[in-house]
């Protein structure tokens, strides 16, 4: 197999194990080229691409921009806090006149759930979601599992556990898609109202306890606790969160077998992980970002990759 | 099936040690001089190159897959994508003569790639181009090799096979065959 088996990626949830490999093994091709003295490839550069947010972001937009730099893409930006959606103007016709400006694929980050599936429905440029609210963020969930792949050597058979904030998380409902694919075993952990009722229809275990989680996995994925997205009150305090769900050094020495720590960013230091298991060997969260680029090449080269008459 | 022997596995040999001749006529002791084998097949030959020029000078020579799949002018053109390979440049290429090694030039568009591809890992002084076989009047792009196995007239609806020992093949051997027998 040389394509994927889809034109857009919208969720881990619509791809097959297959797609992920080739994501992967593409990936491999593309992270040694970002090593390289020169680190840009010409395969896109009749392509251009919008990489729309809705939402903020950080490392995931300039990761999707760099990835696209890399593949000599056109881009352009564009973000909802200084654009037309603040005048009323309706997600459909904002794309609709991106794409009346000749582009070829989107990027986008929206804060409903299911946008980039509504919009694939309508459009006809390759629609990659970088986050649709609390549903899925595909491409951190592939750079994840790539990264376990990367230092593990494989995926399957790994025991992973995602810690933290599950319910406001599309990246521990992505990644349960993505490792289970892979054939590795899944928990989530965190407080019991940070943990969605349905989790468990996934076919994940779920523990209540961090101490416990931690002796159970190989790998700790730790979320961010997202303040941005609690209207209510989920815990009562940030501080007894650290106490109760913090990793720190002093509990992976307690526990006495090596753990390996991720994190997708951004780090709540002190909440709920301390700078001393961050900072430490034990955690890939930096390789994590790198592999990130080169996923994201991948996954827009793959996308790209169909044929296209010229016009 | 029509089905005709270019090189049988004795003018192979004899064809690998002549090309090796010619190219320590040009580069004497390999000093400055690197070869780069092109994926997916070119590196059967580069690493046939390297052992038998190793062994008739009797020092390392330095050897570099390159992988042109990010590079050809057909991507999006083609009904199915080309599954890439791994490249693997232990050296930069500044100021080094360097020896492109390919199996079989055909259009001349996987060279033309090949010296896109080589630019990201420097400004060599020099590039040449080795081939086994070279497939006459069939170029798209004015490129030729400087050291030629063989030069065949071909038609558009035949395929150079070649087929080797290492890969699990009986003998080292090359044969010209229709397309539609394969196909």
């Amino acid at each position: 197999m040389t394509s994927l088996s889809v034109n857009h990626l919208l969720g881990i949830k619509d791809i097959s194990k297959n797609d992920i490999e080739l994501i992967f093994e593409t990936a491999d091709y593309f992270k040694e080229i970002i090593n390289r003295p020169i680190k840009k490839v010409p395969s896109l550069r009749d392509i251009t691409i919008a990489n729309v947010f809705f939402e903020n972001s950080t490392r995931t937009r300039l990761s999707f921009e760099l990835a696209e730099k890399r593949l000599s893409a056109d881009v352009i930006n564009f973000s909802s806090s200084s654009s037309s959606v603040k005048k009323g103007e309706t997600l459909l016709d904002t794309i609709n006149n991106i794409l009346a400006m000749k582009v070829d694929m989107i990027v986008m980050r929206h804060s409903s759930p299911g946008a980039p599936h509504f919009l694939s429905k309508h459009i006809n440029a390759n629609i990659i979601n970088a986050g649709d609210g609390t549903h899925e963020h595909p491409t951190q969930a592939l750079l994840d599992s790539y990264s376990i792949r990367e230092k593990f050597g494989e995926v399957k058979g790994k025991k992973i556990a995602i810690i933290g904030d599950i319910l406001h998380s599309r990246v521990a409902i992505s990644n349960i898609y993505a490792l289970q694919k892979l054939g590795a075993e899944v928990m989530v952990c965190g407080p019991n109202t940070l943990l969605p009722k349905f989790i468990k229809t996934l076919g994940v275990q779920v523990e209540l306890d961090v101490e416990k989680a931690l002796r159970w996995c190989d790998i700790a994925n730790v979320l961010r606790i997202q303040l941005e997205r609690q209207e209510i009150k989920y815990f009562p305090s940030l501080r007894e969160y650290s106490i109760y769900y913090g990793i720190n050094k002093a509990l992976l020495d307690k526990i006495g077998k090596p753990v390996t720590i991720m994190h997708p960013g951004p780090i709540n230091r002190g909440v709920e992980l301390n700078s001393d298991v961050a900072d430490s060997d034990a955690a890939i969260i930096l390789h994590q970002v790198e592999n990130g680029v080169a996923i994201r090449m991948s996954v827009l080269y793959l996308l790209a990759s169909n044929k296209t008459p010229l016009n | 099936m029509q089905k005709k022997l270019l090189l049988d596995h004795q003018l192979f040999e004899i064809t690998i040690q002549r090309l090796c001749q010619q190219l320590i006529e040009n580069h004497s002791n390999f000093k400055n001089t690197v070869l780069i084998g092109l994926q997916p097949r070119g590196i059967f030959l580069a690493d046939r190159i390297k052992s038998t020029l190793e062994a008739n000078l009797g020092d390392k020579i330095d050897l570099g897959y390159l992988d042109i799949t990010f590079y050809r002018d057909d991507f999006r053109r083609r009904e199915k994508p080309l599954r890439a390979n791994a490249t693997s440049m232990p050296f930069i290429l500044e100021d080094k003569k360097v020896v492109l090694i390919d199996d079989v030039l055909y259009t001349g568009r996987s060279i033309r790639a090949a010296l896109d591809a080589m630019s990201a890992f420097g400004r060599p002084e020099l590039v040449e181009l080795l081939v086994l076989i070279e497939r006459k009047y069939t170029r798209h792009l004015p490129i030729q090799p400087n050291y030629i196995g063989k030069s065949v007239n071909t038609m558009q609806s035949q395929r150079v096979q070649v087929e080797w020992n290492i890969q699990g093949a009986k003998n080292d051997n090359i044969w010209l065959i229709n397309k539609t027998d394969t196909e």
